[in-house]
């Protein structure tokens, strides 16, 4: 895919929502953004964070599809769900560590972002990343990358004993060691 | 830069998974060529398997049994029935006394799906309580419901004071 790769960086991220707008303005999915823009704790802050699909090596959303629904391409793109396919049952809203995939109850479907393929298989940037102000999405050569920031991508994450290898870096601190996420901390059940 | 290692580990994968693989790579790619042999072989299987159960069901037929004694004359009253199993000890039968002197017999298999056909003695007549499939009681002869074939019937043989059971009589035979 022309050598180039996605980095998110939440510490960019303004919150303007620019990304959204501009992915629901595509026609594949016409008025219905594939990106989320979350709050990361709406009490205490008001950082927001850009939430793509990170598209893992061993995509758990389609390990737990009972519909053989979700596929990934040979660039290692999950793509969207296939209508013909999908039962709208949401295990893989339900599975997915990164809660990417939305079941949109009115197409009785589930949609995710599929990284713009109709875009960047033609060597194009996905749409978020060309309006990104802040350039929290970034869409180029990973060497840009190093030379430009200061933060450092990484695309291994750990949730509990699940360890993810995705296709979409993620920009840490220069210190941080990998991403590790225990999900049982965020369980209310553990406080 | 932190990058993941190649190809997560694939040899533990379940075989169904190998099968019905979610990546688009994995996807066979079947040739025309590839499509017509599989029909071919399949049916040539198919034909080959149908025939083998003919051959069977036909040395099946050609095996002979020998009379067996089910009951003696008296043993059951009128109307009532006794259960047996012939030829073989998985096959059970129904014998029948419908009159003084006018004993039958019928596997008791339901042909539809197997269930077991009861006598009943107000409508003279075998009925399958799953599917009210209904039976002659003087032929086997399908009187209602799915089943697509008559009751086999057994050919009995009076030996003094005893009953025997010589044959069964399927469809074909009558």
């Amino acid at each position: 895919m022309s050598g180039l790769a996605f980095f998110v960086d939440p510490s960019r991220c303004i919150g303007c929502r620019s990304c959204e707008n501009a992915c629901a303005e595509c026609e594949t999915h016409r008025g219905v953004p594939m990106i989320h823009v979350d709050s990361i704790d709406r009490a205490q802050s008001i950082a927001t964070t850009p939430m793509v699909c990170m598209h893992c090596e061993n995509p758990t959303c389609a390990q737990v599809c009972p519909a053989d629904a979700i596929k990934q391409n040979d660039e290692g793109v999950v793509q969207t769900s296939l209508k013909p396919r999908c039962i709208a049952c949401s295990n893989c809203v339900l599975a997915c560590p990164f809660g990417v995939p939305k079941m949109l109850v009115a197409f009785e479907q589930m949609m995710k972002c599929d990284m713009c393929y109709d875009r960047t298989s033609a060597g194009k940037r996905p749409m978020c990343a060309t309006v990104c102000p802040s350039q929290a999405l970034a869409f180029v050569d990973p060497d840009v990358i190093a030379s430009e920031r200061r933060d450092v991508p990484t695309n291994v994450f750990r949730f509990g004993a699940q360890e993810v290898r995705t296709k979409v870096f993620m920009m840490l601190p220069p210190d941080a060691d990998g991403l590790v996420v225990d999900v049982v901390d965020y369980m209310w059940e553990a406080r | 830069m932190k990058t993941g290692t190649g190809d997560p580990d694939r040899s533990d994968l379940p075989l169904w998974r190998e099968e019905i693989s979610f990546r688009d790579e994995d996807e066979r790619y079947v040739a025309r060529r590839q499509f017509g042999r599989f029909l071919v072989l399949t049916s040539a299987a198919m034909f080959a398997g149908n025939v083998w159960i003919w051959l069977r069901s036909r040395m099946h037929r050609a095996a002979s049994v020998l009379a067996v004694p089910i009951a003696r004359l008296g043993e059951i009253a009128v109307g009532e029935v006794k259960t047996f199993s012939f030829p073989g000890p998985n096959e059970p039968c129904l014998l029948i006394r419908r009159g003084v002197d006018d004993y039958v017999a019928f596997e008791q298999k339901c042909t539809h799906l197997s269930c077991a056909v009861v006598y009943s003695r107000e409508r003279d007549r075998l009925e399958c309580p799953c599917h009210l499939g209904y039976f002659s009681a003087t032929t086997g002869a399908v009187l209602q419901g799915p089943p697509p074939r008559p009751l086999a019937r057994i050919r009995l043989e009076r030996r003094d004071d005893e009953l025997f059971a010589l044959a069964v009589e399927t469809d074909g035979d009558r």
